[in-house]
């Protein structure tokens, strides 16, 4: 491979670019065309190298000049990372906005990082200290509450020579190693590489994300991967936009990938102005995005996924636990299957390349909670929506993400039109965590975590079957004690799954008061029962007034002594 | 200008041709017959010695001995405020025997992207007069959302209706409506433009006709058009521009057509691989820009193929668009105007558009409860289809009640009746207060003592004004 050689342009079809008289790698990184437009080679054949290209390519033409930069794709990893907000290959887009305006025109580089912002590097290890790749040698206190870890790139190890301390800019050398290597502030690495870590650990805390429904009945973990498929409309992006918000991960990087430029425009409005419910500091300080919406160009919108990952990767190699959000996956995939018709490859399911499961898989392998090579843990836990065509979720891309992921949040079209959010169906959705997890419930909520759990599931796979009957008879025909099964489930639904994100004090639910409304409403199942068996009429117990205030729990801020004084009344009520 | 006659095949809407100089994408291309004839063309892939065009117009009278001429540059929009009240053809020439466009500016159609950094949150309630529209999916400045329809239902009615009574309280400001036509009857065109005469709206529209016998691939460049003034109105003169695109589902088919002649493998139902992001180019040019004064909303309408909802047009659609208006057979059907079917309806920018400041407080409490009773009482429907009235709970009966009066009072309404957002919100609570009080879930405790008519009347020690309708 020679750097810097010149090739041609030879033909241009959309994103694709043949070029000849290079020699190149795959996955190398050129530069297209008398802009220099950025583009990765994703085939070789005989002497034509197939280009896609990041950017628009109206108006390229054969015969203008192809360089090979001999690199890969890779992002810059620094501080000034969070916060930030990127396109596909971490263009910093508030650097585009200044330099281009408002339209994101072409041909345009620029650094993921700020190479002229200095830092306060604060040493952590002297001269003669042996240090292996990924271990730390000092922080950059880059947010109030966040320790950026100065690390040893992975593929290095030696013995400190110098080391200094004070301000210095991600280009700076602040440390060297004795066999002459220098450490910067700043590393670069690979998109598509995954980064090494030592070891690979069970996931044993779950991610608490103040949703009662994900919580309570199907929790992911720290580290595991989760899917949130659904159709137009059916909450994916708010549900992610939740977790993104609400999460108790030290950092979040959120990949909207092929979707809605307001979207991005709202959470870089909205991120700001909240806080953190562990740090109290704004959400942004955490938060590092990456912005390929709908008609940004297809390419990036394939790198994106990586990009981000590269970066929750490196976060997670400090030590932290980071939550990666994708939405959504479908888009990368159907990238990909862009990109592959256009060169003519033999393709699988519904056009997709035969390479898609691979993709997935690869891609939500990079999740998991690790020893880092510096000895720490950290992990990073995957989110990924799905989008399927029509809603079915037959399709291949959320089949194949399915065969991967331990969590199944299935969104439902049903439940979103009639605006029960979060729209997730409690029948056919699954965490496969729920076991490993429950203990930590247990011994950090309530004894009767787990217990509640399973009964709240079993009422309502009841009510599925009781509404098969009414759906026959009417529920007037069922008997008393199903007729309240029927309501139970209802308060359950209603009370407790349905939780409005939009809501200042419902939008974030800690775990004791997911705790409490349960219990509260079992309570009432044991006490409406038991008045049953006294001979109390069913409407009665149904229309006793607690319950109905019971109703306006979620939405209460210091709800302790009004519960208490709810379960009162409805002892009093169904005495 | 580079000029051949090297045209080596035709095939459907595309054209191949040799050539020698370097030629490039997504070009402009004038091929010339042999009578004078220009038919204009776009460079679709280029390589060192061969170049495929696809032909705008019908491929009809081209031979292979047409002359090819290469312009050198992509498809460029002439622009100038005169462009308001013209009416133009799918690519842009004027129809109306008006003068020709003297150009401010030229510029390239396919539009970058916005920076999304550079977005500013559409959050401006527009009060469009249509109950289901103000009450339960809100339309915001800068928002884009479809019509999601189906062949003979009142969906232009309703398009022309909110064109009509869109306003932002308290606001005079400059605005503009842009009606595309891509592949609609000339009937249907007349319908707009003898509205938008009567109205006076015509002054401050700019209309792009592509009709039914205009030729279809011309439709994949309309709307392009129709948004590059758009832009240029709204970013460079403070308008707040209007943009009706009709019939999306002709732009569709224009764009399979494509695909199928370039014998690219077919995605669902035969639409190419790529609908989705060839979509968002459209509809993502709808929005905000921080620090400018005007804005681009979008009503796209498309007539959704057997009315159904799963099918690649309206899906790929929904999944780019705000939200969607799902007009509704059956609704049409029993006589109710405009039929907007609620539940499978959403405006996600619904929640920015209203509230405390913008509308009132308790708007969004009130569009929750009423989808909810509403999906609950037509469920009740079907149930009461099988086992009859009787056999319903008193609370169910109240639901199954409701759903009648919802659909009677407040999907119901006049063609020219334009409703305040008050009386629409009045409307909701006189509705939801034939329900039980414990059973407005959905709405805070504080809200119902403020506004539910029997709180109020209490409160008043007067009764509530009936709506009227
Ligand atoms: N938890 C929630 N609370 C309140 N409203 C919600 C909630 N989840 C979803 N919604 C409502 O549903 C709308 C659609 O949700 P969202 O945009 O997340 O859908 P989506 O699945 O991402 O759709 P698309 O695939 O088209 O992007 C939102 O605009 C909001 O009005
Ligand atoms: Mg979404």
């Amino acid at each position: 491979m020679e750097v810097g050689q010149k090739g041609r342009i030879y033909r241009v079809a959309g994103p694709v670019v043949t070029v000849t008289g290079i020699e190149a790698k795959m996955y190398d990184l050129v530069k297209v065309g008398d802009e220099g437009l950025m583009g990765e080679v994703i085939e070789i054949d005989r002497d034509k190298f197939i280009i896609q290209v990041y950017e628009d390519t109206s108006g390229l033409k054969p015969g203008e000049p192809v360089e090979n930069t001999g690199l890969p794709l890779s992002v810059e990893l620094g501080p000034g990372l969070l916060s930030s907000i990127y396109d596909g290959i971490q263009r910093p887009l508030p650097v585009l906005n200044k330099r281009l305006g408002d339209f994101i025109e072409r041909g345009v580089a620029a650094a993921g990082l700020d190479h002229s912002k200095k830092w306060d590097f604060v040493p952590e290890a002297k001269p003669g200290d042996e240090v292996r790749g990924g271990q730390s040698i000092g922080y950059v206190q880059e947010t109030a509450n966040l320790k950026h870890k100065i690390m040893v790139p992975p593929n290095k190890t030696g013995m400190i020579k110098t080391i200094e301390q004070g301000e210095y800019t991600v280009d700076d050398v602040i440390a060297t190693l004795d066999d002459g290597t220098e450490l910067k502030l700043m590393q670069e690495w690979p998109v598509r590489v995954s980064r090494p870590v030592s070891e690979k650990l069970m996931p044993d805390t779950p991610l608490v994300t103040g949703q009662r429904i994900l919580d309570a009945l199907f929790p992911v973990a720290k580290g595991g991967t989760a899917a949130i498929p659904g159709p137009f409309g059916s909450g994916k992006t708010v549900a992610q936009q939740q977790l993104a918000k609400w999460s108790d991960t030290q950092i979040v990087v959120y990949i909207g990938c092929g979707e809605r430029g307001n979207e991005m425009a709202d959470v870089l409005t909205e991120f700001p102005e909240l806080e953190d419910p562990q740090t109290n500091a704004p959400l942004m300080d955490r938060t590092v995005l990456v912005a390929n919406t709908s008609n940004m160009p297809v390419a990036a919108r394939e790198a994106s996924v990586y990009t981000g990952m590269t970066v929750a990767e490196y976060f997670r190699d400090m030590g932290y636990d980071v939550s990666l959000m994708a939405d959504s996956t479908s888009r990368w995939a159907e990238a990909m299957r862009e990109i592959s018709s256009r060169l003519e490859e033999m393709p699988g399911e519904e056009g997709y390349p035969a390479y898609l499961a691979a993709k997935l898989a690869e891609f939500y392998e990079r999740s998991g909670r690790v020893k880092t090579l510096g000895g720490d843990e950290g992990s990073i836990t995957v989110i990924g929506a799905v989008s399927p065509p029509g809603g079915d979720f037959s399709e291949p891309v959320t089949q194949n993400t399915l065969r991967i992921v331990k969590v199944f949040w299935a969104l439902d079209s049903k439940l979103s039109q009639r605006r029960h959010f979060p729209s997730i169906n409690w029948l056919d959705s699954y965490s496969l965590y729920t076991q490993n997890l429950a203990e930590w419930f247990v011994d950090h909520v309530a004894g009767d975590w787990e217990g509640l759990r399973m009964r709240a599931m079993a009422i309502l796979q009841k009510e599925s079957e009781l509404q098969e009957i009414v759906q026959l008879v009417g529920s007037d025909a069922l008997p008393d004690d199903e007729q309240l099964t029927l309501e139970v489930a209802r308060m359950i639904r209603e009370y407790f799954l349905q939780q409005n994100a939009y809501h200042e004090v419902d939008t974030y639910c800690p775990l004791q008061k997911q705790h409490d409304i349960l219990a509260a409403i079992m309570v009432y199942d044991d006490l409406a029962r038991n008045a049953l068996n006294m001979g109390k009429l069913v409407d009665d117990i149904i229309n006793i007034p607690a319950k109905a205030e019971l109703a306006q729990i979620k939405f209460e801020e210091e709800y302790g002594s009004r519960l208490e004084e709810i379960e009162t009344a409805m002892r009093t009520e169904l005495a | 200008m580079k000029e051949y006659r090297t045209i080596t095949s035709i095939a459907g809407p595309l054209v191949f041709v040799e050539k020698t100089e370097p030629v490039g994408y997504m070009e402009l291309v004038n091929v010339i017959l042999a009578d004078g004839t220009v038919k204009r063309g776009q460079v679709l892939d280029t390589s060192e010695k061969l170049v495929a065009l696809q032909v705008f117009e019908t491929t009809a009278g081209i031979d292979t001995h047409c002359r090819i001429r290469f312009t050198g540059e992509v498809i460029k929009m002439p622009v100038s405020k005169e462009i308001l009240g013209r009416i133009l053809s799918g690519s842009g020439e004027p129809l109306d025997g008006g003068p020709e466009i003297v150009p401010e500016k030229r510029l390239d159609v396919t539009g970058a992207a916005i920076n999304p950094y550079a977005r500013d949150n559409p959050s401006e309630f527009i009060q469009t007069g249509v109950s289901t529209i103000d009450g339960m999916n809100t339309l915001v400045r800068g928002q884009k959302l479809p019509i999601f329809s189906g062949s003979g239902l009142p969906h232009n009615d309703l398009a022309l209706q909110i064109a009509r009574q869109a306003k932002v309280l308290g606001a005079e400001e400059a605005f503009a409506v842009i009606f595309v036509a891509m592949g609609i009857t000339a009937e249907e065109a007349q319908h707009f433009m003898n509205d938008f005469e009567r109205t006076g709206a015509l002054e401050r529209a700019v209309v792009f006709l592509n009709l039914a016998d205009d030729p279809a691939i011309e439709r994949l460049i309309t709307p392009r058009l129709a948004l590059t003034t758009a832009e240029y109105l709204a970013y460079e003169h403070d308008m707040h521009v209007l943009v009706i695109l009709t019939d999306m589902t002709n732009y569709c088919e224009a764009l399979r057509q494509i695909g199928a002649a370039r014998e690219e493998v077919p995605g669902r139902r035969g639409y190419p691989g790529y609908m989705y992001t060839d979509l968002a180019s459209v509809y993502e040019r709808a929005g905000r820009i921080r620090g400018k004064m005007g804005s681009i909303t979008q009503i796209p309408i498309l007539t959704m193929p057997g009315d159904d909802i799963t099918h690649p047009i309206p899906d790929l659609t929904g999944y780019i668009t705000e939200g969607q208006f799902v007009i509704s057979r059956e609704l049409h059907r029993r006589g109710i105007y405009p039929p907007v079917n609620v539940l499978p309806s959403l405006s996600r920018l619904m929640n920015s558009g209203i509230g405390v400041g913008k509308t009132r407080e308790d708007h969004k409490a009130v569009s929750d409860q009423l989808y909810a009773a509403y999906a609950e009482g037509k469920d009740l429907r079907g149930l009461v289809a099988i086992v009859g009235k009787e056999s319903l709970s008193d609370r169910d009966k109240t639901f199954l009640e409701f759903a009648d009066a919802f659909e009677d009072k407040f999907v119901r309404q006049g063609y020219e009746e334009d409703r305040s957002i008050e009386y629409t919100l009045q409307l909701s609570w006189d509705l939801l207060a034939t329900l039980p009080e414990a059973q407005l879930t959905r709405i805070d405790r504080k809200l119902i003592e403020k506004y539910h008519p029997a709180h109020v009347a209490k409160k008043v020690a007067e009764p509530v004004p009936a709506a009227s309708s």
